[in-house]
């Protein structure tokens, strides 16, 4: 079996504050993603799953365990570089990660500063301008696109330094509907097409019931690590833990309260439709 | 009734006379009554945000008219500011914009800066960290070391407790976790309810607008295509769709179903309904199957 990607063991996580009082965030995560994996990473605000994405490319350091990417020991000083040429993140506010006053400048950053020779720098910035759809918007100055967009070229800037793996942490939250789909589009294709590895932080039910496979955090563990349409199954303990469920699948669980047979898998919606109909018909 | 709050053919052009020169708002007529709770939907770069700015005065008409209780707001010297204290304002991510010592100076700023004496601003205080849930321990702590959540609850008390008529809310749940939205979104509904304030509801979450809200008022490209109940704006499905709006997901699945041949109401667009909707529908069918079951007992019956 491949080697996984992004591994953690036994990870533990303080900050360290003012009065010296420690917080654990992190209480002793283990976790293997494996490459070309499309996970999902839910949690309330508070559960640890930002803080366990900044372990993925070294912007923090384990307090306790470790954390692995590619094999490689995030605390191993020497292998900084290489750890986040293979780990890409891009964040929530698009805004807070622009740079340059040109699309492709701003895209070409990274690769620029990898001390990348310029032709291919060229070819690469092209690649991923076309990877996220906004070729396009080249010349363009990036305060005037919409956030969707501003969030696509976050993204090619991410893939013009050829990662591995994307980690996202909620970048859809200050996005419009069509802005939200036009990155998880974006998102998905990379995955299917490109095979990169992809880690999605977000707070939206139906983008997580999107992924392959879903990890929920409470409190600085996993409480649960499966295919979405299982983990959605656990309708009452998300809810225990201040999340919710996709609606279709929060209606079908109101069927089955009211006693009528429907399984609970169906979490998009032409699924719902589907099962609604073989109920109805 | 008549309206509190009022525009007439609202226009605003961003920086007129230049090469940048965008027209934002095109002759809007926007008005909402007393007690009223609205939502304002629209893609971003709709207007929207323009059109909410105006509602307080923070924008001037390029031309038309704001009104508040029936007045222009730009009539007389000093209104705007007057009308600010009656139609409060909480922008996207308010919590940025905490910067007081405690949670307690940070609530009491706006009522002091109303002139009001020390007990009332006390009691305001005190009364609108009540409605945002906040316990009285937490008004001495530093609004700094508040979760996400309960920041933003901070910054939306500092706005109730001008007590404001109006309370405008843009994209008051974004980022939140589900949890932390619903309890946001319950806030809302008590200072709602308590005051019988009017509340315009900024979102992007059509499953959000259509369980909060009466009243929805569709913005694109600087005008109002349509509003009215969310069953009126959803019946738009198609439109909104190509607004780049969408219908909540609990619509898209009865349309999926009507078009597979369910006959099955349209207008649904909340959970609650959905599951009304199945099970009406499901016991209309077992009551059929059971006659036409026992008409076919008897026919056997007669053919014996």
């Amino acid at each position: 079996m491949a080697q996984p990607i992004l591994q953690t063991e036994n990870l533990v996580f303080r900050y360290t504050t003012g009065e010296g009082v420690a917080p654990t965030v992190l209480d002793g995560l283990t976790l293997s993603i494996r490459p070309g994996e499309f996970v999902a990473v839910l949690g309330h605000n508070g559960s640890g799953k930002s803080t366990l994405a900044k372990h993925f490319n070294a912007i923090l350091l384990p307090s306790g365990g470790k954390v692995y990417v590619d094999g490689m020991d995030t605390c191993d000083e020497a292998q900084l570089l290489d750890i986040r040429r293979q780990v890409g993140m891009v964040f929530q506010n698009p805004d807070n990660q622009i740079v340059a006053s040109v699309v492709e400048e701003d895209v070409a950053f990274g690769p620029e500063n990898l001390g990348i020779p310029s032709a291919e720098i060229r070819e690469r910035v092209d690649a991923a301008l076309a990877a996220v759809g906004m070729a396009d918007y080249a010349r363009h100055a990036p305060h005037l696109l919409s956030g969707g967009q501003k969030q696509r070229v976050a993204i090619a800037g991410v893939l013009a330094m050829r990662p591995r793996c994307i980690v996202l942490d909620e970048p859809t939250a200050m996005l419009d509907p069509v802005g939200r789909k036009e990155v998880l589009d974006t998102i998905r294709r990379l995955n299917r097409e490109q095979n990169i590895t992809v880690v999605l932080i977000t707070h939206h039910m139906d983008e997580a019931a999107q992924a392959e496979r879903l990890i929920v955090m409470h409190d600085g563990h996993i409480v649960a690590d499966d295919k979405p349409e299982l983990v959605f199954q656990n309708v009452d303990g998300l809810r225990s833990l201040g999340l919710e469920v996709p609606e279709p699948v929060a209606l079908l669980y109101e069927l089955r309260q009211a006693g009528v047979d429907v399984p609970l898998t169906a979490l998009t919606v032409d699924q719902c439709a589907a099962v609604l109909k073989e109920l109805l018909a | 009734m008549g309206a509190i709050i009022e525009t007439k053919q609202l226009t605003h052009i961003y920086s007129q006379g230049t090469p940048f020169e965008h027209t934002a708002l095109d002759s809007v007529d926007f008005s909402a009554a007393p007690g009223e709770y609205l939502a304002v939907i629209g893609r971003t770069g709709s207007g929207k945000s323009t059109l909410i700015q105006h509602l307080n005065g923070l924008l001037r008409p390029t031309s038309g008219q704001v009104l508040f209780d029936g007045g222009d707001i730009w009539a007389g010297k000093g209104r705007a500011r007057q009308v600010r204290c009656q139609v409060g304002l909480v922008f996207q991510y308010p919590e940025y914009q905490l910067f007081e010592e405690t949670v307690y100076q940070d609530i009491a700023f706006g009522p002091k800066n109303m002139g009001l004496d020390a007990d009332e601003v006390d009691r305001r205080v005190k009364q609108s960290a009540r409605f945002v849930g906040l316990e009285p321990a937490v008004l001495e702590k530093s609004p700094f070391d508040l979760s996400g959540g309960q920041k933003r609850r901070v910054a939306i008390a500092g706005v109730i407790a001008m007590e404001p008529r109006v309370l405008v809310l843009d994209e008051p749940t974004a980022g939140l976790d589900p949890s932390g939205s619903a309890r946001i979104l319950d806030n809302i509904r008590t200072y709602h309810q308590e005051k019988n304030a009017c509340i315009i509801l900024v979102s992007h979450s059509m499953e959000e607008v259509a369980r909060e809200a009466g009243r929805l008022v569709v913005i694109h490209r600087g005008a109002i295509p349509f509003s009215g109940s969310p069953e009126a704006v959803f019946a738009h499905g198609d439109e909104l769709e190509a607004m780049g709006l969408g219908v909540p997901a609990m619509t898209r699945v009865f349309a999926r179903l009507r078009s597979m041949g369910v006959d099955i109401p349209p207008s649904v667009y909340t959970i609650p309904q959905a599951r009304e909707a199945v099970l009406t529908t499901l016991h209309r069918g077992l009551h059929k199957a059971e006659n036409g079951g026992s008409q076919a007992a008897s026919d056997e019956k007669g053919a014996e």
